[in-house]
């Protein structure tokens, strides 16, 4: 039981760390690495929610199927935002991240 | 007939299967993409006209989808509100889908950003085919965790489609919109969770039987509602619409403004008002109400003041969905049913309005090469069939008459006086009156002819961009007068609706 609540508080800490990084942030990765922080958080909370201590019968297999599926729509979404956030950079003379040259291996590094 | 009986329930996955295998066919062939998007709106609104027929002798039905049973498997069901609102995308689907030929044709045509044109053609019909998969598997599903799915589906197609026009605005706003969507999407799978946690139960059927109430499933309850405000766009949460709206292709716009937003409207009415009415409290009613009255008169305002006509029709979009949501307080008095009606009709009738009026703008808007309202002077001369689906749009949003939207005024009206809540009834006909000042205001643009106007001829416009506005314009126009029929496919299945319909219209 403690460890469920545990896991669940800490999904739900990730959830609002992403939260407040996704509206106080203008900067597109910044946004697109918080969102990504939140549906981890939310899948925590999901595997937590499926937890049975040993012998006390089987997992839940049915929050794993959704964390499953969350993940699947979480890594399209992502590489949609990154792709977008790269064309707004490449086409609009908003100065996202200081110069163009040094933009591209921090993109990389957070896909 | 042999192929329909209430065992047939299965039928009802082609409404979703159609408009997926199109998209996937459209991706793998570069030509004829519009040969098979046509077919699979056409296909679409045959299975849709079929699943309504089979409602009316049947009765509401259950698909278990590849034979699992609730518990664990995902069910599909058809009943009135979900028909009604699989008909209206399926009908505004398919002059969409027409309008989009002759936009992009003449886009086509025009040869200096040809290959950049076709390029924008290729990708928007597996992105609309896709999206219309997902709103049509949104409205059918009975599956709080499937609905998840679809959310995201047309939260990635919808960006996708608000990113192709791949002018800098537009990208800015799709991007924004994107993260907005995935944002309320989150906070809804966060509410599953909870959820999830208290009953133990995705169905929706299960849900509404288990009549639990405890902190968590209001949580629960909280945050999915806020997910999907989000997506609908109520005032102060519709910061993201007017830019993705209006700086998108036409055709998008109107996919965008009628169809998507209705979607997880339609999933919080269906939640609020069916799933946990029970926990339901007047004060949140009110809430919403009044939050509903602000969108009204801002985006009326807010309409009035823009200098674009596209952003002018988007905030219109934003003053139109307070409408939906001033019926919330009236159902503690009135039942749900008769609020099913006043929200279905202002439903339906807004997405055929507004798709057209966006039809309209992105008519003109090639027309002349841009939308300024102040130098739209002389339109009619040379776009008179565009102008008139414009003013029959524009008079379905006012409210006049014979049209759908008056319906659905009137409804609202005479609810919240049998209430005695006069002031929402006060809303209704000031956003009216504030609705007729922001479109007569582009009309009388469009009448006014300079005299320094010539009348230059130009070459005459495909038929598809200008007839599919105005057979949307005239069907949200007589959709006033067949008022009847959708009532009574809402009716059907829901008995206590069946009684209060012949007197609950004027």
């Amino acid at each position: 039981m403690i460890t469920t609540l545990l896991y669940s508080l800490t999904g739900l800490i990730l959830f609002a760390m992403g939260l407040f990084t996704l509206i106080i942030h203008s900067h597109p990765l910044r946004k697109i690495l918080a969102v990504n922080v939140m549906s981890t958080g939310v899948f925590l909370i999901l595997v937590a929610t499926a937890y049975k201590p040993l012998g006390q019968g089987d997992i839940d297999p049915v929050p794993h199927a959704m964390v499953l599926t969350g993940i699947v729509v979480s890594v399209s979404i992502t590489a949609l935002a990154l792709i977008l956030a790269c064309r707004m950079q490449e086409t609009s003379n908003l100065d996202l991240l200081g110069r163009k040259k040094q933009s591209k291996p921090t993109k990389e590094a957070g896909a | 007939m042999i192929f329909f009986n209430a065992d047939t329930s299965s039928w009802m996955i082609s409404p979703i299967v159609l408009p997926l295998t199109a998209g996937l066919l459209c991706f793998l062939f570069t030509r004829r993409t519009f040969a098979i998007a046509l077919t699979a709106a056409l296909a679409n609104l045959l299975a849709v006209c079929l699943l309504t027929y089979q409602l009316l002798v049947f009765g509401p039905m259950r698909c278990h989808v590849g034979g699992w049973q609730p518990p664990l498997g995902i069910t599909l069901r058809t009943d009135g509100p979900a028909l009604l609102m699989l008909l209206m995308t399926a009908v505004t689907g398919l002059a969409i889908t027409l309008y989009a030929r002759g936009y992009f044709s003449y886009r086509i045509s025009d040869p200096r950003r040809t290959s950049r044109h076709q390029r924008q053609q290729r990708y928007f019909w597996p992105l609309w085919m896709l999206l219309l998969a997902g709103l049509n598997g949104l409205f059918l599903s009975n599956d709080i965790f499937n609905i998840y799915v679809t959310l995201e589906l047309i939260g990635i197609s919808a960006a996708s489609l608000a990113a192709l026009s791949g002018k800098p605005a537009s990208q800015l706003a799709s991007f924004r919109y994107l993260m907005v969507s995935l944002l309320g999407s989150l906070t809804y799978l966060l509410g599953i969770v909870f959820l999830y946690r208290s009953c133990g139960v995705l169905d929706l059927d299960l849900l509404r039987n288990l009549t639990a109430n405890g902190p968590g499933i209001r949580a629960a309850l909280a945050l999915m509602s806020v997910g999907l405000l989000l997506k609908t766009a109520l005032f102060p949460l519709h910061f993201w619409l007017p830019p993705a709206h209006a700086n998108a292709l036409a055709p998008v716009s109107a996919i965008l403004s009628a169809l998507v937003v209705k979607g997880s409207f339609y999933l919080l009415f269906r939640f609020w008002f069916e799933i946990f009415p029970s926990i339901i409290s007047t004060a949140a009613l009110n809430f919403l109400g009044i939050l509903g009255a602000i969108a009204i008169i801002w985006g009326a305002i807010q309409a009035m003041r823009q200098q674009r006509l596209k952003l002018m029709v988007a905030y219109s979009t934003v003053s139109q969905l307070g409408y939906l949501f001033i019926a919330f307080p009236l159902v503690k008095v009135n039942g749900s049913e008769q609020v099913w009606s006043i929200v279905i009709f202002m439903a339906l009738a807004h997405a055929c309005a507004k798709s057209a009026m966006f039809m309209a703008a992105g008519t003109v808007f090639l027309h002349l090469g841009h939308d300024q309202i102040k130098n739209l002077s002389g339109v009619r001369s040379s776009l008179p069939i565009t102008v008139f689906a414009y003013g029959i749009a524009g008079v379905s949003l006012m409210g006049l008459p014979p049209s759908g939207g008056f319906i659905g005024k009137w409804l609202l009206l005479t609810s919240s006086l049998a209430s005695s809540q006069w002031w929402w009834a006060l809303v209704v006909m000031s956003g009216s009156l504030l609705a007729s000042i922001y479109v007569f205001r582009v009309m009388s643009r469009f009448f006014v002819i300079p005299d320094s106007f010539s009348f230059k001829k130009t070459e005459p416009l495909s038929p598809l961009l200008e007839w599919p506005a105005l057979a949307l314009a005239l069907i949200s126009m007589f959709l006033g007068l067949a008022a009847s029929w959708p009532l009574y496919i809402l009716a059907t299945g829901s008995p206590a609706l069946a009684q209060i319909i012949p007197g609950g219209l004027p």
